[in-house]
């Protein structure tokens, strides 16, 4: 995917997620509570969503534009889906953000997210450092 | 119910979900941000490049790109297209504890998603849209995670 497709995508991602407000710590802390159901609302229409596109893509054998049989591959499960996926969990519940949002985040002028950003880049390094010793 | 009084989270659900299927037709790339990190990471400090063995840099190169638009996304939405000023954090993220409770944050959010190989773009939207087993044991692990922090800490 060339830089400039890129780049419009993600102002689009990022203006989705702001304006639906999913990048806010006090969305997230509703959704943990259960106090309102909103977030849940929007996963789970993107995902239906998500899984109906790869139907229709899958079901016309639809191929890439670059002309490419599609990757529908999934990822490795092992111990690290849910260890990795706890301590990403503890660490969304903190900050409010998962990856994405730290950068919509820092777009909207929440400048303390620049913090959460540098521990993220610092997370994926450390983890790189320890991964053969991990479980 | 309230919360069909107002149904933008009709709206957005759709258009996020749809994320799914336009990078894969666009790039075949499975739409995903968490390795982005990694990519920053080497950008930032070329020499830790050896680290990341095994990961395949130029496969996830244009999240570089899409993270640059997500901040543009971010103060276009929050800044220009906005009447109202929110607060997406809370205020007391402001001061040094708030800094260094962001960064410990950050760190389990970056060292989480590379251990579980993705996050919620990755797993919960993308593979979860595949009907990978390994992304809905992983959503299930973010939110047991989530949940542990707010009910015990």
């Amino acid at each position: 995917m060339n830089k400039y497709a890129s780049i419009i995508l993600g102002i689009a991602f990022g203006f989705i997620l702001t304006k639906s407000e999913v990048i806010s710590w006090f969305r997230i802390q509703k959704m943990f509570r259960f106090e309102e159901p909103y977030m849940y609302l929007i996963i789970g229409t993107a995902v239906i969503v998500g899984i109906i596109s790869v139907q229709i893509l899958k079901i016309f054998g639809i191929k890439s534009i670059t002309k490419e049989e599609l990757n529908f591959s999934g990822k490795v499960l092992n111990k690290g889906t849910v260890i990795g996926g706890i301590i990403f969990g503890i660490g969304w519940a903190i900050t409010g953000a998962c990856p994405g949002p730290i950068f919509a985040q820092i777009g909207t002028g929440e400048y303390a997210a620049v913090s959460t950003f540098v521990g993220a880049i610092s997370g994926a390094f450390l983890y790189n450092l320890v991964k053969d010793k991990l479980p | 119910m309230e919360i069909f009084d107002n149904l933008n989270w009709l709206i957005y659900g759709i258009l996020i979900g749809l994320f799914v299927p336009t990078t894969l037709l666009i790039g075949n790339k499975q739409f995903g941000i968490s390795s982005s990190m990694q990519n920053i990471c080497s950008v930032i400090f070329p020499k830790t490049k050896s680290i990341f063995s095994g990961y395949d840099f130029k496969n996830h190169e244009w999240k570089l790109y899409f993270v640059i638009g997500i901040i543009l996304g971010g103060f276009l939405a929050a800044n220009i297209f906005s009447e109202t000023t929110i607060a997406y954090l809370p205020e007391r993220y402001y001061t040094f504890k708030g800094i260094l409770t962001l960064f410990t944050g950050g760190l389990l959010v970056g060292f989480g998603t590379r251990y579980a190989r993705g996050c919620t773009s990755g797993h919960s939207i993308t593979g979860l849209s595949l009907l990978k087993l390994s992304s809905l044991i992983a959503t299930i692990s973010f939110f047991v995670g989530g949940l542990i922090y707010t009910f015990l800490f």
